[in-house]
C-alpha cells in the first residue's frame, strides 16, 4: 500500500471519517446528513482529499451491492430473544432463517436447554401460495401436544410480510385456547437493519412483561447481557457479593418465570445498549423503573459501573462491599495483567463490532493495555456513540459505520494494525492480512466480562500477537511474493530462480510444483478423449 | 441436552424440529464461489448474504465474498430491479468481478422480480457477464439450490462452437473443495483433459499468502464454462446436484452426459474409475490401482471391528447415497439413512441398496434430526454420522460420532481432507474406527481395556 488511498466507494464516503478532533467538524453538512438531533459532526475525508468535510452517515441502509458485514432485522430480533431459556422459538418463514440462528448465540443455560432447538414453519411453495397461517397455527398445536410450554415466540421473517400472514391473530387465539404466552415478534428481514431487530425483540418482552405497574421491590434488572460463554454469571455473582439481588436477566439464561418478575425492579442495568435502550426507556415510562447504563467490559469500566450502580440504588452497604470486591479482584488479577501490559504496549489494534457501546469499552481496554486503537467501526452505531468513540480516540484513527471486507482490508493495512476484534466473518479476513484477531462475539471462547474477563481478553489479544505461526506467515509472504516477482521476470516458470529458500515447506512446493507440470504436460495434449 | 427430546414419535405436518437441510441461496453461493473472479449476489435483504457468508466462514474457515442487493421495505412493495441494478453498477466499478452471480432469494421471488429482464437492462462492461439463478428459499433445500445456480452456468455462459476440445466436463455436485482436489488428481493420473464445473478448491481453502485475495487463484475460468459445451462428454456426480446442470448442457450444446454416484467410498470410487476408463479407453494408473489395494488391505484388517455396527447417517442426499453403499460395504448396518432434502428418489435408491445387501433399514427424505433422534432412542445405533448439529444427538446418547458434510462448524481441517476417491475411502475408515475404538478405550472396563486392538 503506498500512501493513502481515496476511499474505494463513492457512496460508502459518508459512513468514513478520520478523527480530526477539533479542526473544523461542525457545521458544515456538506451532504446535509441528519444525524438525529446529535451535535455530532466529524469531518469525513471524500474520495478526492480536498478536505471537504461532512457529517458522518449511520444507522442507516446498507448501500446496494456492497458486501456489507451486517445482519437483517430478523437477526437482531433472534439475538436478543434466543437466550431464553425455556422459550420456544418458533422461526415463521422457510428454512434457512431458522437453520442459520439454531443455537449459535454461545449463550449458555443453568436451567431448561429448550431454547438451544431449532423450531420453524419450514415454509413451503403452497403456504407462500395458499398463506402460512394455517401451518403457524397447526405447529403451534405441535409443540403444545409434544411438550407443555408456558411461553413461545414467533418470529415474522420476510416472506411472512410480503405474503401478509395475521401472525398476530394465529397469536392470539393460540394464547386463548391454549391458556400460555405466544407472542409474536415482528421482524421481517426487509424492515430495516440489526437494530430494528432489537427494537421488536424490545416490545415483544414489553408485551410479555404487561402494562401494568407493580410494586417495587429491593432489587435490579439486567439488561442486554447474553450470558455468552456464562459472563451473566459473573455479573450476577458481583451483585451478589455486593448484597444486591437481580430479579430478571434480560436475556441471559433467562426463564419466563424470572422475566414476570421484571416490572418490580428498582433499577435497571443496561450492559448492552444498543439492543436494550429502548427497553429501558419503555420500562421507564411504563414502570417508573430507572435505568443505569453500565459496562463490564475492561478494568476500568467494570470498576466505575459497580460503584455507579451502589451509587444509584444508595446503598453505602453496597458500595463499602463494591470497594471491597474490587480490590480483592484487582490483587487477584495484577499480575497476570502487569505480564500483558509489558508485552503489549505500543501495539495497534482494529475494532469492528455490532454496537457502539462495545466499541467505547474495547478502546479503553486496549488503552489499559498500552495499546492504541487506529480503526473503529460498528455495525448499528448511534451518531451518539460514535461522538464518544471520536472523544476516545486518537488524532488520525479511522471511524467507520457499517463496513465491508475491502475497507477493511484497505485502512488496517493503512494503519497499520496488529489486531482486528471483530465476530465470525472477520476472523478469516484478519487471518488472511496476516493480523491477529479476538472474537468479541458469538463465538468467544471464554468469558470476557469482569475483572476475570479483562485478563482472558489481555490473555487472548497477547495469545494471538505472539502465536510463533505468524513467523510462518511471514515466511510464505515473502515466498509467494518471490513466486509472483519472478513468475512474471521467467515468463511462466512457476518456482524459477527464488531467493528465499523456505526450507520446512520445501516438500509442499515441490510437490505443487509436480502437480503444475502434470496439469501443464495434460494441458498440452497429453491426453486427449 | 437433548434429553427432553421424547421417545414416542408423534405426528407433525407443520412443525420442523432441528432441520437436516437449509435454504436454496446458500448452496447457490458456493457454487459460484467456484467460478474463478466470480462475486455471488444475494438479490434480497441484508440479512440473508449475511447468513450464508457467516455459514460458510464457520464451515470452511476462510473469508466469503460475496454482495447483497439490501432490500428495503420499498423494494418490497416496488419490486426490487432498482436495487439490483444498481448493485450489478457498483460491483463491477467496486469489486471488479469477471462475473456476477446473481441467486434470488424467499422475497425477491415472493415480490416477483423478473431477472431474466432486469440483468438485460442492466450495465455490465464489456468482456464481463452477468449470471443468475432462481432459488426460491421455500423450494428444495441448499442442495437443489446449488444445481440450479450450476445450470444457470451452463444456461448463461457454455457454448458450442463446433469446435471439439476433447476435454470431459466433470459436474463434482456439493462437495469440499478437498473433494474435488482428489477428483482433479485421478483426472490427472489418467491424463484426461478436463473442465470442473464449478471448482471450488482454491478458493475455499486457499494457502495461507500473508495477502488477503477478494478472488483466489481457484475457481472455473468463464472461458472453461464457455468451452464446456465443446467438451466430448459430462460426468454428472451426484444425482440431486448434477443432473440439471449436465441435461441442460446436453439439450443446448449436444454433450452427451451419464450421471454417477459421488465417488465416495470403494464401489463408486471404482464406478467412475471405471467410467473414465470407458470413455478414454485408457487404463487405471498403477498409483490408484495400488491405492484401491490398501483400502482393500484396509478394509479386511479393521473388518472385525466395522462388522455388523448399527449406524445413523444423514446429510446430503448425494453423499448419503454414496456413503451408505460404503457403509454396506464394510460389513455394517445402516439404521436409519436421512436427508433434509426433499425427493422420493433418495429414499427408493437406498431402500433398494438397503433391500440387496438383505438388510432392513428405515430411510427418509425431507426428515428433521429431532425424529432422527427419536428414532434412536427408540433402538440405539453404535455410530452416528452427519453434519456438526448431528453432535447434540451424539452427546444425548453417547454414540460415537464422525463428522460428514456441510455443515461442520466444529472441527478444522476438514475441507482439506478428501472424502472422495480411494485415499478419501482410507480417511473415513480412519475416522469411523478411531471414534469406535476410542469410545470403546474410554469405557470399556478394565479387565477388558487392550494394547492391541
Amino acid at each position: 500500500m503506498q500512501g493513502k488511498k481515496s476511499i474505494p466507494i463513492r457512496e460508502r464516503e459518508k459512513f468514513i471519517f478520520y478523527n480530526t478532533k477539533g479542526s473544523d467538524a461542525k457545521g458544515s453538512h456538506t451532504k446535509g446528513i441528519d444525524t438525529q438531533g446529535s451535535d455530532f459532526s466529524p469531518t469525513c475525508r471524500d474520495s478526492q482529499g480536498s478536505g471537504k468535510s461532512h457529517t458522518l452517515l449511520c444507522d442507516t441502509e446498507s448501500v446496494a451491492g456492497s458486501v456489507s458485514q451486517r445482519a437483517c432485522v430478523y437477526c437482531g430480533a433472534r439475538v436478543v430473544l434466543n437466550p431464553i431459556t425455556d422459550a420456544y422459538h418458533i422461526v415463521h418463514g422457510p428454512i434457512g432463517c431458522a437453520s442459520y440462528t439454531w443455537d449459535i448465540r454461545g449463550s449458555l443455560s443453568s436451567g431448561s436447554e429448550t431454547y438451544r432447538n431449532s423450531f420453524s414453519t419450514d415454509l413451503h411453495e403452497k403456504d407462500v401460495i395458499f398463506g402460512g397461517e394455517k401451518k403457524l397455527a397447526g405447529a403451534i398445536e405441535e409443540i403444545v401436544a409434544q411438550y407443555a410450554p408456558k411461553l413461545i415466540f414467533v418470529y415474522s421473517t420476510c416472506i411472512v410480510g410480503v405474503i401478509g400472514d395475521d401472525v398476530e391473530a394465529v397469536c392470539r387465539l393460540a394464547e386463548a385456547k391454549h391458556g400460555i404466552r405466544v407472542i409474536p415478534v415482528k421482524s421481517p428481514g426487509f424492515a430495516g437493519h440489526k437494530s430494528m431487530g432489537y427494537k421488536a425483540a424490545c416490545e415483544a418482552l414489553l408485551t410479555l412483561f404487561g402494562k401494568e405497574k407493580r410494586q417495587k421491590v429491593y432489587g435490579v434488572n439486567i439488561l442486554g447481557d447474553f450470558n455468552l460463554a456464562g459472563e451473566m454469571w459473573i455479573l450476577t455473582g458481583y451483585l451478589q457479593q455486593m448484597g444486591i439481588p437481580v430479579l430478571a436477566r434480560i436475556t441471559g439464561d433467562s426463564s419466563y418465570a424470572q422475566l414476570l418478575r421484571a416490572p418490580e425492579a428498582c433499577l435497571n442495568l443496561v450492559q448492552c445498549a444498543g439492543s436494550m435502550t429502548y427497553l429501558a426507556k419503555r420500562m421507564k415510562e411504563l414502570y417508573s423503573t430507572p435505568f443505569l447504563k453500565v459496562s463490564f467490559y475492561g478494568l476500568e469500566d467494570t470498576k466505575q459501573s459497580l460503584l455507579a450502580l451502589a451509587e444509584a440504588l444508595s446503598d453505602e452497604e453496597a458500595r463499602d462491599k463494591a470497594l471491597v470486591l474490587i480490590e480483592k479482584e484487582e490483587k487477584r488479577i495484577q499480575e497476570e495483567l502487569d505480564f500483558y501490559r509489558r508485552k503489549l504496549k505500543g501495539k495497534k489494534a482494529a475494532i469492528y463490532v455490532g454496537g457502539g457501546f462495545k466499541a467505547i469499552s474495547l478502546i479503553k481496554q486496549f488503552r489499559d493495555l498500552g495499546m492504541e486503537t487506529v480503526l473503529v467501526g460498528t455495525q448499528t452505531g448511534k451518531p451518539e456513540d460514535y461522538a464518544v468513540l471520536r472523544e476516545l480516540t486518537e488524532e488520525g484513527t479511522v471511524i467507520l459505520d457499517d463496513t465491508n471486507p475491502y475497507e477493511l482490508e484497505m485502512f488496517i493495512r493503512e494503519q497499520g494494525a496488529d489486531i482486528l476484534v471483530g465476530g465470525v466473518k472477520e476472523r478469516p479476513l484478519a487471518y488472511k492480512l496476516g493480523v491477529a484477531f479476538c472474537d468479541h462475539n458469538h463465538e468467544r471462547r471464554h468469558p470476557l466480562a469482569g475483572f476475570e474477563g479483562a485478563v482472558n481478553f489481555a490473555r487472548e489479544v497477547y495469545e494471538s500477537i505472539f502465536s510463533p505461526v505468524w513467523s510462518l506467515v511471514a515466511a510464505e509472504r515473502t515466498a509467494y511474493m518471490d513466486i509472483e516477482n519472478n513468475t512474471e521476470k521467467a515468463n511462466g516458470h512457476y518456482n524459477h530462480g527464488r531467493r528465499h529458500p523456505i526450507v520446512a515447506f520445501k516438500g509442499a512446493r515441490d510437490y505443487a510444483r509436480e502437480m503444475k507440470e502434470i496439469e501443464a504436460r495434460v494441458e498440452e495434449g497429453g491426453g486427449g478423449l | 441436552m437433548l434429553k427432553a427430546t421424547p421417545e414416542k414419535v408423534t405426528e407433525r405436518t407443520a412443525l420442523r424440529i432441528n432441520p437436516a437441510k437449509t435454504c436454496q441461496p446458500i448452496g447457490a453461493m458456493y457454487a459460484a464461489l467456484g467460478i474463478h473472479r466470480c462475486l455471488p449476489h444475494s438479490d434480497g435483504s441484508q440479512g440473508c448474504c449475511s447468513y450464508h457468508r457467516m455459514q460458510l466462514t464457520r464451515h470452511f474457515k476462510e473469508p466469503v465474498m460475496a454482495s447483497t442487493s439490501s432490500f428495503t421495505e420499498g423494494a418490497s412493495v416496488f419490486g426490487g430491479g432498482s436495487n439490483l441494478k444498481t448493485a450489478i453498477k457498483n460491483i463491477f466499478s467496486i469489486y471488479e468481478p469477471d462475473v456476477i452471480a446473481v441467486h434470488t432469494t424467499c422475497l425477491s421471488e415472493t415480490i416477483g422480480d423478473d431477472l431474466n429482464s432486469i440483468i438485460t437492462q442492466a450495465e455490465v462492461p464489456e468482456g464481463k457477464y452477468v449470471i443468475h439463478a432462481n432459488t426460491p428459499s421455500y423450494v428444495g433445500s441448499h442442495v437443489t439450490g446449488y444445481a440450479n445456480m450450476v445450470k444457470g452456468m451452463v444456461d448463461y455462459l457454455a457454448q458450442n462452437s463446433g469446435k471439439a476440445n476433447g476435454k470431459l466436463n466433470v459436474l463434482p455436485g456439493f462437495i469440499s473443495p478437498g473433494d474435488v482436489r482428489e477428483i482433479k488428481r485421478i483426472l490427472n493420473l489418467f491424463e484426461i483433459p478436463f473442465i470442473m464445473l464449478p471448482d471450488t478448491s482454491g478458493v475455499l481453502d486457499s494457502p495461507m499468502t500473508g495477502k488477503f485475495e477478494m478472488y483466489p487463484k481457484g475457481g472455473t475460468r468463464v472461458s472453461e464454462i464457455i468451452d464446456a459445451g465443446n467438451s466430448e462428454y459430462t460426468l454428472a456426480l451426484g444425482q440431486f446436484a448434477s443432473t440439471e446442470a449436465a441435461t441442460a448442457l446436453e439439450k443446448k450444446c449436444q454433450v452427451p452426459l451419464s450421471v454417477l454416484k459421488v465417488p465416495i467410498g470403494i464401489e463408486a470410487t471404482d464406478a467412475f474409475l471405471m467410467q473414465l476408463v470407458k470413455l478414454t479407453g485408457k487404463e487405471v494408473p498403477e498409483i490408484l490401482e495400488e491405492e484401491r489395494g490398501q483400502l482393500v488391505d484396509l478394509m479386511l484388517d479393521c473388518h472385525p471391528y466395522f462388522y455388523g455396527q448399527k449406524v445413523a447417517v444423514f446429510g446430503d442426499p448425494d453423499t448419503v447415497i454414496a456413503l451408505t453403499e460404503f457403509l454396506i460395504s464394510l460389513g455394517m448396518v445402516p439404521r436409519y439413512v436421512l436427508t433434509g432434502t426433499p425427493g422420493e428418489s433418495f429414499t427408493r435408491t437406498v431402500e433398494q441398496m438397503l433391500q440387496d445387501a438383505g438388510l432392513t433399514g428405515t430411510v427418509k427424505n425431507a426428515g428433521d434430526l429431532f425424529e432422527l433422534h427419536q428414532w434412536i432412542k427408540k433402538e440405539p445405533v453404535d455410530l452416528l454420522i452427519g453434519n456438526t448439529h448431528g453432535k447434540y444427538i451424539a452427546r444425548a446418547e453417547n454414540i460415537p460420532f464422525v463428522r460428514f458434510g456441510f455443515p461442520i462448524l466444529d472441527r478444522y481441517a476438514h475441507q482439506y481432507l478428501p472424502t472422495t476417491g480411494y485415499k478419501g475411502a482410507i480417511q473415513l475408515i480412519s475416522k469411523m474406527a478411531d471414534a469406535l475404538m476410542d469410545k470403546k478405550d474410554r469405557e470399556c472396563p478394565e479387565e477388558e481395556f487392550e494394547l492391541v486392538m
